[in-house]
């Protein structure tokens, strides 16, 4: 729980973040979703990296025009197999962002990396470059389930990568999917002791899902292809956070264990509702301008986006002006993955709105979210501490008291059906002032 | 005022399909009343329903000038008269305000069960039937076949029988000869006082309530005071005129004619089909036979999906009646669904037309709950009540007995589906009267209870016959039955709106079927929802649904928020669709589909 704190402590400033999206690969996995090309004669590496540099100018001149000060705090190379890039132009794309905007110096930049052995001879180039973490796209200890997931490496290559990052980095998390076809609880409880066994300080334990419109969901519909059940899938979540908070790695965040303060900095912006650019082709972003807050996201189709942006300056191909509802409910959707939850007063100035009351009551009633801190056994003590303070002489009405608004967060089993939960709490929003005239209302009651 | 000789007054009877609306386009056409730009097909069905289902809802009328053989120009006044069993007591009146009709038949389909009926009233009403085959162009067409299915089955001569093709024009000018020829002309006496029978009526922005009469006796002029005899009302005559199809004014109609008036009347509720139109201060000794007021068979509740759309669905429904007073509404409240209103219909198609006209031209949301028939309950007092709404059965230590409505169906269907029809008779409580066969179909006469009917019996024909079965029924009469109260708990409370009235043998089949119709429809929730369907408080049937185990985003980053948001928005219009009861959220469809369920 010391951790938690210091956590939430930092999350004032949730930070800024920048996605690089690397689009290529060497090959479609059945199950990602993700925007991913297989491009067999290769591609113009110098081009691309023009076109990240002149896209990342873009960004950069239209959110200059905010008050901010932006300080880079992560930088993320995300994809696609970003791992298929060159060190020099990974290297020359950080040292873009650093003629842009000042680099935190314990800024965290991390790439996703293939576990084949060709990518994990790249290694010390992409340290030499400025990644100081990577992320291996481990997935399964089991060659056959490797196979089934139609990755390309084994198990022993997988295992030469993570030592390869151990003594190349001084951070490393590595991926695996679970809830596959056919997994017993006992299986996954010896393949999981081995990952946390060589684990580095973070691991993404992610529950296999079915996509639409990927070779899985085909199979899926077809009933080729049969995964665990909602009950069996409990079962596995359940064993899964056992197991990974008794290694010391706590779940942080839905699929994601670290140990204390290994946490990604990068996924956290995004889990924290903070500010981030998107570059490269299908990456999103969320950056505040002048006088709006932008949802951007870019052309999906990688030689698209670098005729658009050799053309315009940037391949934004969708700029939404986000109001304040739509970023309630998007902090909310993000921030209940984290084991800090939401912080309601952030909300409220973020969004204008808050949950009501009722139905945040029923939830933590249903064992499904709890409030942090716990609020105070009454809340009419609360107000009366309140009185106390004003003196007795003053009408309720003509004070305003503060919003005892807090945290919420979701417990273990409400993160499993965390869908539900957010859409609940979402259902429920209602104005700021509402909040606060209901409020009124107890007090004059009180009274 | 033409010659009454020279008048012949005729309706087109034909299954839908059979070609009712093209043929009569082409006599429109050939009697040069319409040009060749203005001619959209189908002329007479003019709502967008009533085009795009091939049926007819109001009756309408074209008055055609032809010039015959024998170099005498005829008034022909065409009557379109709705072709449904629904709206049986418009057609009967329509019929009545000729003197002769066409019974239209695909020669390769031949007679279909609906056609049957219709021409069964056409000779109860002793009109002349002019039998027409279409559709002869087409390679499986059988003429010889059909006009022996003809005699047959409906006992007319069908020697002289026209084939024709209504989409080619083939020998449709035969017809319009054979109109003047072989109907007669009508009867009526302009020197008596005036009598005339109200066809139909409709609201038109432009000039109010527009009424569509037959002049029987006497004359119609612009300005005269008028009568209906059965609402009793008094109006001046305004304007006179007939549809050609375009309105043209007149001055006056003579007997035999047909043609509209206005009056400044403000209501179609003031103007009933089959009433009579008289002089004010000479009237008719005698008011035309046969006038009924109109009866709702069918009720269901119809209530908005967003509750705020109430005033918006009594307005929409208020503008409906406007034009269709057959169709009836007052305020209901249910628990399970808010405010709403209990609407009684002519029949189930009258049921869906008016709720997807609601739906369509006022753009309303809305949530239908199972069509129920009236019982009659006598009382223990002795008393009689009616009860259109299960959720309103009084305590059952009150009753005496409950009786309800039966029906007489006529089927035709095909040899190879009659054994699944009639499973599905039997299944629905049904008595067979009668089976006998025309040519390889049989036809069958069943009686069945309403109620067993309403749900989707139509459909279940339909769909056990492949499309081939076709049905007909008219009301026989109230029986007592042993029918009991079926209700339906969710998380433990009673869905009002859920409740049903069932034979007691049918009870427990039907309250498992709900139950496992429920569990279906109703979306795991966070909690265990128990499902029940009791009989009083004895519980007869019962489902769980479990509570919600797995709903989460495996993996969240990439800083796509967009599109969880964007499904976490339809979420939340999904969630304000459903009515939340006892904690549970039920689905708006739960209401209906839960009652359309397959046999076990």
């Amino acid at each position: 729980m010391t951790r938690q704190t210091t956590i939430t402590e930092t999350n004032s400033d949730p930070g800024f973040g920048v996605y690089i999206h690397w689009p290529f690969c060497a090959q479609k996995c059945p199950y990602c979703d993700f925007n991913s090309h297989v491009r067999f004669g290769g591609w113009d590496e110098p081009r691309y990296l023009a076109a990240y540099k002149r896209e990342l100018d873009h960004v950069a001149a239209l959110i200059a025009t905010s008050a901010n000060s932006r300080t880079v705090s992560s930088i993320f190379f995300g994809g696609g197999t970003p791992s298929l890039m060159k060190p020099e132009t990974v290297g020359a794309i950080l040292d873009h962002i650093a003629a842009l905007w000042p680099v935190d110096p314990s800024a965290e930049i991390t790439l996703e990396a293939n576990p084949g052995s060709v990518e994990a001879a790249r290694f010390a180039g992409y340290h030499a470059a400025g990644v100081n973490r990577v992320s291996i796209g481990v997935q399964s200890l089991r060659d056959a389930d490797l196979k089934r997931l139609g990755r390309i490496h084994s198990v022993s290559e997988a295992k030469a990568a993570v030592e390869i990052a151990r003594k190349t980095f001084d951070r490393f998390s590595f991926d695996l999917i679970y809830a596959r076809p056919d997994q017993t609880l006992a299986d996954w409880r010896t393949e999981l002791a081995e990952a946390l066994a060589m684990a580095g300080g973070h691991l993404s334990l992610y529950q296999l899902t079915i996509e639409p419109e990927t070779r899985f969901a085909d199979l899926y519909a077809k009933g080729k292809l049969i995964i665990p059940a909602a009950e069996a899938a409990h079962d596995l979540y359940e064993l899964t956070q056992e197991l990974t908070s008794k290694a010391g790695f706590a779940q942080y965040e839905i699929s994601n264990h670290a140990r204390p303060g290994e946490e990604s900095r990068h996924n956290l912006v995004y889990w924290r509702y903070g500010e981030y650019a998107g570059i490269g082709p299908g990456a999103h972003g969320r950056i505040g301008t002048e006088n709006a807050h932008l949802a951007t996201s870019t052309e999906r189709n990688p030689e698209r986006w670098l005729d658009q942006v050799e053309s315009s300056g940037h391949g934004i191909a969708d700029t939404e002006h986000l109001k304040a509802e739509h970023r309630a409910d998007e902090m909310l959707l993000m921030g209940l993955r984290l084991a800090e939850g939401v912080d309601l007063e952030r909300l409220a100035d973020i969004g204008g709105v808050t949950p009501r009351r009722a139905v945040i009551d029923n939830l933590v009633r249903q064992g499904l979210i709890e409030r942090m801190p716990a609020p105070a056994e009454d809340l009419d003590d609360a107000f009366d501490e309140i009185r106390a303070c004003i003196g007795p002489g003053l009408a309720p009405t003509a004070i305003k008291p503060p919003l005892p608004l807090g945290r919420i967060r979701a417990t273990a089993s409400g993160r499993f059906i965390l869908n539900q939960v957010v859409l609940e709490l979402s259902a429920a929003f209602e104005p700021i002032a509402a909040q606060a005239s209901h409020t009124m209302d107890n007090l004059s009651r009180a009274h | 005022m033409t010659d009454i000789s020279l008048i012949r007054n005729f309706s087109i009877i034909a299954h839908i399909d059979h070609g009712k609306s093209t043929l009569s386009d082409r006599l429109i056409q050939i009697c040069g009343n319409v040009s060749n730009r203005e001619m959209k097909e189908q002329i007479l069905d003019s709502m967008d329903i009533e085009r795009e289902r091939g049926i007819t809802i109001k009756a309408q009328t074209v008055r055609l000038d032809y010039k015959h053989s024998d170099g005498k120009i005829y008034q022909l006044n065409l009557m379109d008269t709705p072709g449904h069993v629904d709206f049986a007591y418009e057609v009967s009146r329509s019929l009545a305000a000729c003197e002769g009709a066409i019974l239209v038949v695909d020669a390769s389909q031949g007679v279909e069960a609906q056609t049957l009926a219709n021409v069964y009233q056409a000779l109860d009403n002793d009109l002349e039937i002019l039998p027409v085959l279409n559709k002869v162009d087409l390679p499986s067409a059988d003429e010889d076949r059909v006009k022996q299915q003809i005699e047959d089955v409906i006992g007319i001569d069908a020697s002289e029988a026209i084939g024709v093709s209504a989409k080619t024009g083939l020998n449709v000018e035969a017809v319009l000869g054979a109109i003047v020829e072989r109907l007669p002309p009508p009867k009526g006496d302009p020197d008596k006082p005036l009598k005339a029978m109200l066809v139909d009526s409709w609201y038109d922005a432009y000039l109010g309530v527009v009424v569509l009469v037959r002049i029987i006796d006497g004359t119609l002029k612009r300005g005269q005071k008028v009568q209906m005899m059965a609402t009793g009302g008094h109006y001046q005559v305004e304007r006179i005129g007939i549809f050609r199809p375009k309105q043209e004014m007149l001055t006056e109609l003579g007997p035999g004619e047909v043609g509209f008036f206005t009056a400044a009347i403000k209501e179609v509720a003031d103007t009933r089909v089959g009433d009579t139109v008289t002089d004010e201060k000479n009237p008719t000794p005698e008011p035309l036979p046969g006038f009924k007021p109109a009866q709702p068979v069918v009720f269901c509740g119809l209530f908005p999906v967003d509750a705020a759309d109430f005033e918006d669905l009594r307005d929409a429904m208020g503008r409906l009646r406007l034009n269709d007073a057959s169709f009836s509404f007052e305020t209901e409240t249910s628990a399970a669904l808010g405010f709403g209103f209990r609407c009684g219909f002519l029949g189930l198609l009258h049921l869906e037309i008016i709720t997807e006209r609601l739906e369509r031209e006022f753009n309303l949301d809305l949530i239908t709950t199972a069509p129920s028939v009236i019982y009659h309950l006598h009382m223990t007092d002795g008393s009689m009540v009616e009860l259109h709404n299960p959720a309103d059965m009084p305590d059952t230590v009150r009753i005496d007995h409950i009786e309800e409505p039966w029906i007489e169906a006529t089927i035709l269907v095909p040899d190879e589906y009659l054994g699944a029809v009639l499973k599905l008779c039997q299944d629905r409580r049904g008595r067979q009267k009668q089976l006998t066969y025309v040519g390889t179909r049989a036809m069958l006469i069943y009686e069945l209870p309403l109620n067993e009917v309403v749900f989707d019996f139509y459909d279940r024909l339909k769909s056990v016959s492949r499309g081939y079965a076709s049905f007909d029924y008219h009301i026989k009469g109230y029986e007592e039955n042993e029918l009991v109260k079926l209700s339906i708990l969710v998380n433990d409370e009673p869905v009002d709106a859920l409740s049903m009235i069932v034979h007691r043998t049918r009870a427990e089949s039907r309250g498992r079927a709900m139950c496992e119709k429920l569990k279906e429809l109703i979306r795991p929730h966070l909690f265990k929802i128990p499902i029940q369907a009791a009989i009083g408080g004895k519980v007869i049937a019962r489902e769980t649904i479990s509570a919600l185990r797995k709903d989460v985003i495996a993996k969240c980053y990439g800083g796509d928020i967009t599109r969880k948001r964007k499904l976490l928005d339809k979420q939340k219009a999904g969630k304000k669709k459903m009515r939340e009861f006892g904690k549970v959220e039920i689905p708006q469809e739960a209401f209906i589909a839960a009652l359309k369920m397959d046999e076990n």
